[in-house]
């Protein structure tokens, strides 16, 4: 198996499906020159200019027009480049795309996917550096996805394109350039709302998704050594999440931490821990990160981040 | 008006009756608003008849329209069912939608006809992406189709009026936007909260072709629309601004204390469906013939309101349709 980028992973799912199907293509500022991280290089180049559109600065635009696009059966996918400025187009998201097949009654489907990189970036401050994927799961008419690793990245980008569904694909700007074995092969779909075991446990369900599935992994082999064995899932798709699975790990486990670098206060830890609790009634606990903005100076961000040391304290806690 | 012995009767007598339909159509809305059978709020456009003929009745079914929260007389222009459009209203089983949407979110897609909105200014966007797609789609089919966007005045101070224009003229997209300038947005007279010179000039400002009509004048806004459909058509956006006047209030509930009675009084010697009749009179229709198209208008929507009356809810179990689920989400993974 090739060892792949996550950045390289979703642009390789991405050509797959443009060669696929000649209805799927692309829209965002600056994609013609391979987009602001580079996960859209050399792709203007074998499609051309009308199916890697350069759009201009009109965030509005570009998710209402994609909803527009879709309804007449291409296949969009949106780049919003921060998921931040995803919110200068929540009309065209919740109200028209999310809505639209359902308020139709049926007559309408928007099948496109919206690409928010979230997450702290180094000194990106407030504007450039929030997980907001909660919010997105609240709202009826939406998947919502959020990748940890390489081949995921691919595998769950296909499915979010060829999905009839708008999907919310959340990539994690940290992870671009992570480095892992992606297997090849077009039909290597892997499907929306099935999690993943990252690791093995019989101790505590550690559930979590993008960047902190990495910092839980770390924290899981410490604890190892100490003789604790948590279970770490991926999750993978917030919505619809693999309940079978994680209340299976729970069952065995008798116990859950859920993990996420998005603020703790509203954030999905407390569906996913909420859930548990009131079909096993197993203990519970959630991180994530204090409800402060994300600063600057990096000290100061630093405060906003969940770190392994703060998993594998919350871990020997609960064992 | 352009008048005389020159008019092509069959067009403007096609023209009239949808008028006299959709004043029937909307009579009947806002009769089952007030009787408490259509639930939700019902934005009548009686008065702009002549937008939604004029402009839909130079379309073909193929071509899409999209409209606004005041959207059924460019629904039924459109070529949509009236009984299932009324039962829609009523919230009732066959209704166009299902039920599920009322009077705001109309739409047929048979007959390319992809939604009214709740949210003034968003069916621009979704119109300038809807001829995006059809463009791309035509390097690989010859599909000529073109889209019409219709919003009120309200619409032109929103952010979307300025993407969603800037958006079709850089691409060079087959739409043609429609703004419908009733005189009011909601309660507020038009003028007293929109800056400069208006709809027309911003539209300009972008590069558009636009002009401004009379929009109670049919002969007008059937010429006008039939050239600038033509134009957009070949991928040249345009921009018509419809000068009308809402007769009635802005929704059934509304008694209209923001406007003086003598007004609206004045206003309905400029009827459109009246000039037309005139117009259709002066050309020799006979005006037995032009009675009996109102009639039979009258007669279509107390008989499609009688049937939405008499229509079952939709079953319960329908407010769960039409919504992934876990299962519809792997099912397109699959
Ligand atoms: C974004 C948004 N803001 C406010 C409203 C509430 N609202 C419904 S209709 C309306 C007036 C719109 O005026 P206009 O576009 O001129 O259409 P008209 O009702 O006059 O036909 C308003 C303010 C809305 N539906 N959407």
């Amino acid at each position: 198996m090739p060892e792949l980028t996550y950045a390289e992973a979703a642009r390789i799912a991405i050509a797959e499906e443009m060669r696929r199907d000649p209805d799927v293509w692309a829209l965002g500022e600056d994609l013609g020159r391979g987009g602001v991280f580079g996960q859209y290089a050399g792709l203007a180049e074998e499609f051309g200019p009308e199916r890697i559109c350069d759009t201009p600065i009109s965030e509005a635009s570009i998710m209402g027009a994609s909803v527009g696009a879709a309804m007449v059966g291409t296949r969009p996918i949106v780049e919003m480049r921060f998921s931040d400025f995803a919110l200068c187009a929540v009309d065209e998201l919740v109200n028209q795309a999310a809505k639209a097949r359902y308020m139709f009654g049926g007559q309408a489907r928007v099948p496109m996917v919206i690409r928010e990189p979230i997450g702290i970036w180094r000194s990106s401050a407030a504007q450039h550096s929030q997980s907001l994927e909660a919010w997105y799961t609240h709202i009826p008419g939406l998947v919502v996805v959020a990748p940890a690793t390489p081949a995921d990245n691919k595998g769950l980008l296909k499915s979010a394109i060829r999905c009839d569904d708008p999907v919310v694909y959340m990539e994690h700007k940290n992870l671009w350039g992570l480095a892992g074995e992606v297997p090849e092969g077009d039909e290597r779909t892997i499907p929306l709302g099935a999690a993943r075991v990252e690791r093995a446990g019989t101790d505590v369900t550690v559930v979590s998704w993008s960047r902190m599935v990495q910092t839980c992994a770390r924290a899981a082999a410490t604890l190892e050594e100490e003789g604790i064995s948590p279970e770490v899932i991926d999750l993978r798709t917030l919505w619809p999440w693999d309940r079978e699975r994680v209340m299976e790990s729970v069952a065995r486990t008798g116990r859950l931490l859920v993990v996420h670098e998005a603020v703790a206060v509203g954030g999905f830890g407390a569906e996913v821990a909420a859930t548990v609790a009131e079909e096993l009634g197993a203990p519970v606990r959630r991180l994530g990160a204090p409800r402060i903005p994300i600063a600057y100076a990096p000290p100061l961000e630093d405060q906003a981040r969940v770190t392994d040391e703060m998993i594998a304290a919350a871990v020997r806690e609960m064992a | 008006m352009t008048a005389g012995r020159n008019l092509d009767t069959d067009r403007f007598f096609a023209h009239y009756a949808t008028m006299q339909r959709i004043r029937a159509f909307e009579r009947a809305a806002i009769r089952a608003a007030r009787e408490g059978l259509a639930t939700g709020a019902i934005h009548a456009s009686i008065g702009q008849e002549a937008v939604a003929a004029g402009v839909c009745g130079n379309l073909v079914r193929s071509d899409l329209l999209l409209s606004n929260h005041r959207g059924h007389g460019h629904t039924l222009a459109k070529g949509a069912d009236a009984g299932a459009m009324m039962r829609e209203l009523f919230g009732r089983e066959g209704g166009v939608c299902g039920g599920k949407g009322g009077s705001m979110h109309i739409a047929d897609f048979g007959v390319g006809m992809l939604g009214a909105n709740g949210v003034v200014g968003a069916n621009i966007l979704i119109a300038a992406g809807a001829a995006h797609g059809v463009h791309m789609r035509r390097s690989r089919s010859a599909d000529d189709r073109v889209v019409v966007c219709i919003f009120g005045d309200g619409a032109v101070n929103r952010g979307p009026f300025l993407e969603g224009l800037n958006w079709a003229a850089v691409y060079r997209l087959p739409v043609l936007f429609v703004c419908e300038d009733n005189g009011f947005a909601a309660t507020t007279r038009t003028e007293a909260l929109t800056a400069g010179p208006g709809p027309k000039a911003r539209a300009e400002s972008l590069g558009l072709v636009a002009a401004e009509v009379d929009g109670n004048d049919i002969v007008a806004v059937d010429a006008l629309a039939r050239d600038f459909i033509a134009a957009a058509r070949a991928g040249e956006p345009r921009f018509i601004h419809a000068k009308t006047w809402r007769l009635e209030g802005h929704t059934a509930a509304d008694k209209g204390a923001y406007r003086e009675a003598a007004e609206v009084e004045a206003r309905w010697a400029d009827d459109p469906v009246a000039r037309c009749e005139a117009l259709l009179e002066q050309a020799g229709v006979e005006s037995r013939r032009l009675a009996g198209a109102r009639d039979a208008a009258v007669r279509e929507m107390e008989a499609v309101f009688d049937e939405a009356r008499a229509a079952d809810w939709p079953a319960v179990e329908r407010a769960f349709e039409d919504v992934l689920d876990t299962t519809a989400a792997r099912n397109a993974a699959d």
